[in-house]
Parts: structure tokens; C-alpha cells; sequence
């Protein structure tokens, strides 16, 4: 029985399907993580006393859609940095099933683009389960209390920056700021489906 | 074998030239309102509708499933429509040789509306936006799924649950 158990518990990490009614909501304490970065030290939220906030980004380099998005993010980092609110990229992605997302590959990706960013790599797959992430890039903005509150896209145009007309994220950031909930506080865009072992 | 005469040569080519042509129309919508009005029907037909990119690897794989479902429809009222959600700027270089390449027998359609959170909740309110996607129209009902399908056999079975249970 116990081992029925350990099985299901298992599955379910292995088989996260549709997020329908799974993972975090606005509203959710998230749980923090130790992941390993491109610089081979671990990363936690934890490790940020003095955080306003934290930008969580599920991006990795294989997703055209997330590549489109690479450049902004960095700047993103950049930006928000200083203002207390410390952006974490994490690569999802199994190498086994999408070898360009490997943890090499990401070391390299990241040197590439000059990441100002922890490039972290959820080995193991244990971590975006829990957040209810699906697809490359979503994002998960929260509080300094890992309390959800905003998830979804950077902004309205992934296609071509200088277009953009609402940046959803920086929104939710500046609400915050003002201890406001942000509106929209969910946002949708396409992406490519985080790659498991089947 | 001998070299047939010059003009009939010419006549087939204009003829294959013709039906390459053909398989590359494909309708472009740049609003989901717009698709959704001529392509959503409320009918007695079964709308298989799959959205997918060129860049999407797990969709690639997956669109022979539908296009070997759909030469096996007969005279069942079902209808493939394969969305590709390329972008803009990739149509020239990536989408239009892979569908020249490919030559499918389903509709291919274009869908350039990025304002995504303006339209994804549209087509079911349980889309996180990941591809691919599929979504089942009949009628008044549906069923949507957003993973990707094993076989030919994974999708038939889908689709033939869904018919059933009209």
C-alpha cells in the first residue's frame, strides 16, 4: 500500500498534463526552491532578505517564444534589480527529451546573451509542478512573502518589443509597489509545452 | 523510355505547377473574431481544430496523426482544420515551404491575432496558451486538450469519445 502511495505521489510529478485547477493561483503562498544557476551555485528566494518582490520566469533556450522574449527579460532584471525585486529564470525542460536545454547549454546560453539573471535549472523537475507552470516563457510575480500575484505573460507583444502596448508584468510590479493587487492579475499568451519524459 | 513531346511536358508541368499552387492557398485570419465567425460553425459537423507552429516541435510531430485522420474520415461528418500560429514574420521563410512541403489534406489555416489574452480564453478558458492544442466543435459542445497526441490511433480515439458522448 505504501507503495501505491509512493507511486501515485511519483506520477504526479511525472505526468503534470493539464494544469487545470493545478498549481498557483493569485493569491498562493509559493514555496521557495534551491536550484543550481549557470554559475554552479545554488539559488532560494530565501537567500534575498531585504526582497520586495520576485520575478519568477519559466524560460529556456529552446522555445522560439522564449527566445523572442530573452532580450526583455534581461532588461527586465536589469531594471528591477535595484528596485528590490529579484527576477529567477528557471529552465524546466528535461535535456533527455529537449537536449539544447541542458544545464551546458544553458551555461552557455547565458554567457552568450550576458544574463544579469540567475539562469537556474529545475533538475529533476520538481519545481514547475509545483508553481503549475506549462510553457516557456510564463511568469509568476511575488511578493516579498512569496504570495502569487500575477501570473502569465512579460507583456501583449511577443512578436516584436517596440510594439508592445501593455506590459502586463511591469503593471503588476508598479501595483504592487503601490500595495495594490494587480489587474489583470492572470494573463495569456501561447508557448511552447514544457518537455517531460512521457 | 523515350522524351515526350515538348508540349505535352509542358502541359504537366503547367498541371503540377497549378496544383502546388493550390496547396499553398491558405486562408490568413489577423483577428480571432474573424476565424472564429467563418471557421467556429454551429452545425451538425464535428470540427477537429489543432493549433500549432512550425516552431513547435511536439506539433510538428503530431500533424501526420491528423492528416492521416483525416484521409480515413469517409463520409463522417468531421472536419480537420490544422491553425498554425506562426509568426508574422516567419510566414515567407518557414510556414509557406512546410506546408508546400507537406502538402496536407487538411485546411490550413493562418491565425496572425497575437493579442493572445485577448482570445485564448475564447477557445477554452483552461488554455494556459501551450502547443500544441486541440479543441473539438460540435454543435454547442466541445472538448478541449492542451497536450500533444501519440498516434493517429491516441487522436481518433479523442475524437470518437467526444462524438460519442454528443
Amino acid at each position: 500500500m505504501n507503495l501505491l502511495f509512493q507511486f501515485l505521489f511519483l506520477l504526479s510529478f511525472l505526468n503534470p498534463g493539464n494544469p487545470a485547477g493545478q498549481g498557483y493561483q493569485p493569491g498562493d503562498k509559493a514555496a521557495d526552491f534551491s536550484l543550481k544557476a549557470t554559475d554552479g551555485k545554488k539559488y532560494s528566494m530565501a537567500d534575498y532578505k531585504k526582497a520586495k518582490g520576485f520575478i519568477i520566469v519559466f524560460t529556456c533556450n529552446s522555445c522560439p517564444f522564449a527566445v523572442k522574449y530573452e532580450d526583455r527579460v534581461n532588461e527586465l532584471a536589469k531594471k528591477y534589480t535595484s528596485q528590490g525585486y529579484y527576477l529567477l529564470a528557471i529552465n524546466p525542460n528535461d535535456p533527455a527529451v529537449q537536449p539544447a536545454d541542458s544545464y551546458d547549454m544553458m551555461k552557455e546560453r547565458a554567457t552568450e546573451k550576458g544574463f544579469v539573471f540567475p539562469y537556474l535549472f529545475d533538475e529533476g523537475q520538481q519545481v514547475y509542478p509545483q508553481y503549475g507552470a506549462t510553457k516557456t516563457p510564463h511568469v509568476f510575480l511575488l511578493d516579498k512573502n512569496r504570495v502569487v500575484k500575477y501570473i502569465g505573460a512579460i507583456d501583449d507583444n511577443a512578436d516584436d518589443a517596440s510594439m508592445v502596448k501593455e506590459k502586463y508584468l511591469e503593471n503588476a510590479i508598479a501595483a504592487l509597489e503601490k500595495k495594490m493587487d494587480p489587474t489583470p492579475a492572470v494573463t495569456k499568451a501561447i508557448g511552447c509545452s514544457i518537455k517531460y519524459k512521457k | 523510355m523515350k522524351l515526350m513531346p515538348r508540349t505535352f511536358q509542358m502541359v504537366l508541368l503547367f498541371f503540377i505547377g497549378l496544383q502546388t499552387v493550390n496547396s499553398q492557398v491558405m486562408q490568413v485570419f489577423e483577428k480571432f473574431e474573424d476565424l472564429e465567425k467563418k471557421v467556429f460553425k454551429n452545425n451538425d459537423t464535428t470540427y477537429v481544430i489543432n493549433f500549432w507552429a512550425t516552431w513547435c516541435k511536439p506539433c510538428v510531430k503530431e500533424l501526420p496523426y491528423f492528416e492521416s485522420f483525416n484521409t480515413s474520415i469517409g463520409d463522417q461528418k468531421i472536419k480537420v482544420i490544422l491553425i498554425s500560429l506562426d509568426f508574422k514574420n516567419q510566414i515567407k521563410s518557414h510556414l509557406e515551404p512546410f506546408i508546400k512541403k507537406n502538402k496536407y489534406s487538411s485546411e490550413v489555416i493562418l491565425l496572425t491575432d497575437n493579442k493572445y489574452n485577448t482570445w485564448l480564453d475564447k477557445v477554452d478558458a483552461e488554455w494556459s496558451g501551450s502547443i500544441p492544442a486541440t479543441l473539438l466543435l460540435s454543435g454547442e459542445k466541445k472538448l478541449f486538450a492542451e497536450r500533444e497526441f501519440e498516434s493517429e490511433e491516441d487522436l481518433s480515439k479523442f475524437v470518437h469519445s467526444f462524438i460519442h458522448s454528443l
